[in-house]
């Protein structure tokens, strides 16, 4: 397995983030977690990525456990964050250098996937423009291309169309999938639209309250609950009332992200 | 080891493209060479001090450096769930070299901005009576760059909410700005204020550069320079510590 958790766990003081969830992801796979706000995604993301200590409970990322090997499962995976992660002052293609760099690309291979990335991503005429000049849907697609360039095995995905217009949501997709079928690449992604995760994921899972309610593939859940659509599925599952979030020292920050629209 | 070269240059780009930004900077520090330096002159000189100019040059460039340094440490705040740092914390690279790379980068843009200052202190008439330690006092230069640095990583990685970042600059930056002596002589303080100069390591930045630049000196520039050292690899230590702990 390429990904797989037992019984973990997060608990911050008194409140339990992720409760007790297992699920496996194979090689090549294309898994998504879906939930609402507050649900526990984000949370697991940052237990899979190195980023936030395990409570309870086990990961293995390619076999690695992250807390014992946190170096070699970051160099396994790429990821796009929920919030933009770029430096808007450099360039493309500065960017991608970068990423290089701190993952100790050496030069020759450095040049050549990023052209190849930037290619395949349709960047490759704005590689010397700055960020800050890109539209949404072009941060989102450096941020991809920059998450491939060192040829991880998983490529982790929060949100990344949240704000997107279809189209751009679309596009990038197509790329994703393309990525996933040439290179194999393992995609773990999260998303509220369920349109996106019935077109991409050849699994989900439903998670709420963090715990994991539902897993399968989209058609499945569908037959299962005798619905549609993935979302009408998902209602069923997860129900329809709206969950009301704590706000958090993030949350806060993202609204003065928004005022400064930066 | 090139994680730490890459974080420093990518700050010194951010730094030498930003022209609007760097003009910008120059305006409060060329307020108060000016408009404090010249309209304090006179009192100044009549109460036997000499040039105000002359005695406040070295405390502007260090306010420079005071807030070039740690506004640029805490921005790690900001940088850290926008910016290209989140990126940085996932990468197959020690913390320390990630808080080496980008500690050094904000001090030396900090260094730089400082020197800048130093021009426009020559223009406004500012002469270091000995120009031959001008080098010594950019050495000194560069080490309050560095321990401000350090502070400002420890505030940035530990603060959670912009909010204190205005609480750092009210309550801490401007007090050690303030505290320093880089508006007024260290003698002859009434005993509260002294002891609080004292405590602030500032001011030991200040009295290093004017005993470099104009020989005056408060507390000598062996205790300024084992001051500042001490206190440099203090909060480098306590920043990489801090920054470690960082669960972004």
């Amino acid at each position: 397995m390429m990904i797989s958790a037992r019984d973990l766990t997060c608990r911050f003081a008194a409140h339990t983030a992720v409760d007790r969830i297992s699920f496996e992801v194979a090689p090549g796979e294309v898994f998504a977690f879906l939930g609402p706000n507050g649900a526990g995604k984000t949370t697991t993301i940052r237990m899979l990525t190195t980023l936030l200590p395990v409570t309870a409970g086990s990961i293995e990322i390619d076999g690695l456990d992250p807390m014992r090997h946190p170096n070699e499962v970051r160099s396994r995976f790429g990821i796009v964050f929920q919030d933009p992660s770029l430096d808007k002052e450099l360039t493309a293609l500065e960017n991608m250098d970068l990423h290089a760099a701190l993952y100790g690309l050496p030069r020759a291979v450095r040049r050549s996937r990023s052209g190849m990335l930037l290619q395949a991503f349709g960047l490759w005429d704005r590689k010397d423009g700055k960020v800050k000049e890109f539209s949404g849907g072009m941060k989102r697609r450096l941020e991809v291309a920059r998450a491939l360039l060192h040829t991880p095995k998983i490529l982790f995905l929060d949100e990344p169309t949240l704000g997107l217009d279809p189209q751009t949501r679309n596009q990038l997709w197509t790329y994703v999938r393309h990525m996933n079928q040439n290179e194999g690449v393992t995609v773990f992604l999260t998303t509220h639209y369920m349109d996106e995760a019935d077109r991409m994921a050849g699994r989900v899972a439903i998670i709420d309250h963090g715990r994991i309610v539902a897993t399968g593939a989209p058609r499945q859940l569908k037959e299962s609950t005798r619905k549609e659509s993935l979302e009408e599925a998902y209602l069923a599952i997860a129900g329809t009332a709206v969950r009301e979030e704590r706000v958090g020292a993030v949350d806060r920050l993202r609204a003065s992200a928004r005022a400064w629209r930066t | 080891m090139s994680a730490i070269y890459v974080l420093w240059l990518r700050e010194l780009r951010r730094y030498t493209r930003s022209r609007l930004q760097i003009l910008i900077s120059l305006g409060q520090p060329g307020l108060y060479l000016l408009v404090l330096g010249f309209g304090m002159g006179a009192v100044f000189r009549q109460a036997g001090r000499g040039s105000y100019v002359q005695f406040i040059a070295p405390g502007i460039i260090a306010m420079t450096i005071l807030y070039s340094a740690t506004f640029s440490g805490i921005s790690l705040l900001w940088d850290r769930q926008f910016g290209i740092l989140k990126e940085t914390l996932v990468a197959p690279v020690p913390r320390l070299y990630i808080m080496l790379g980008r500690t050094s980068g904000a001090a030396t843009v900090a260094f730089l901005q400082g020197a800048l200052v130093a021009v426009v202190c020559l223009v406004a008439g500012f002469r270091p009576v000995q120009p031959l330690l001008l080098p010594a006092a950019a050495v000194f230069v560069a080490l309050i760059a560095l321990v401000f640095a350090a502070l400002g990583t420890t505030f940035g990685s530990t603060l959670k909410e912009m909010q204190a970042f205005q609480v750092v600059m009210n309550f801490v930056v401007m007090p050690l700005f303030f505290l320093s002596g880089a508006l007024y002589p260290l003698d002859q303080l009434p005993s509260v204020l002294a002891v609080l100069t004292r405590l602030d390591p500032l001011s030991y930045g200040v009295d290093g550069m004017r005993s470099l630049l104009l020989q005056q000196s408060h507390f000598g520039v062996m205790l300024d320079t084992a001051v500042l050292g001490t206190l440099a690899i203090v909060l480098l230590c306590v920043g990489a510590w801090r920054f470690g702990k960082i669960a972004a």
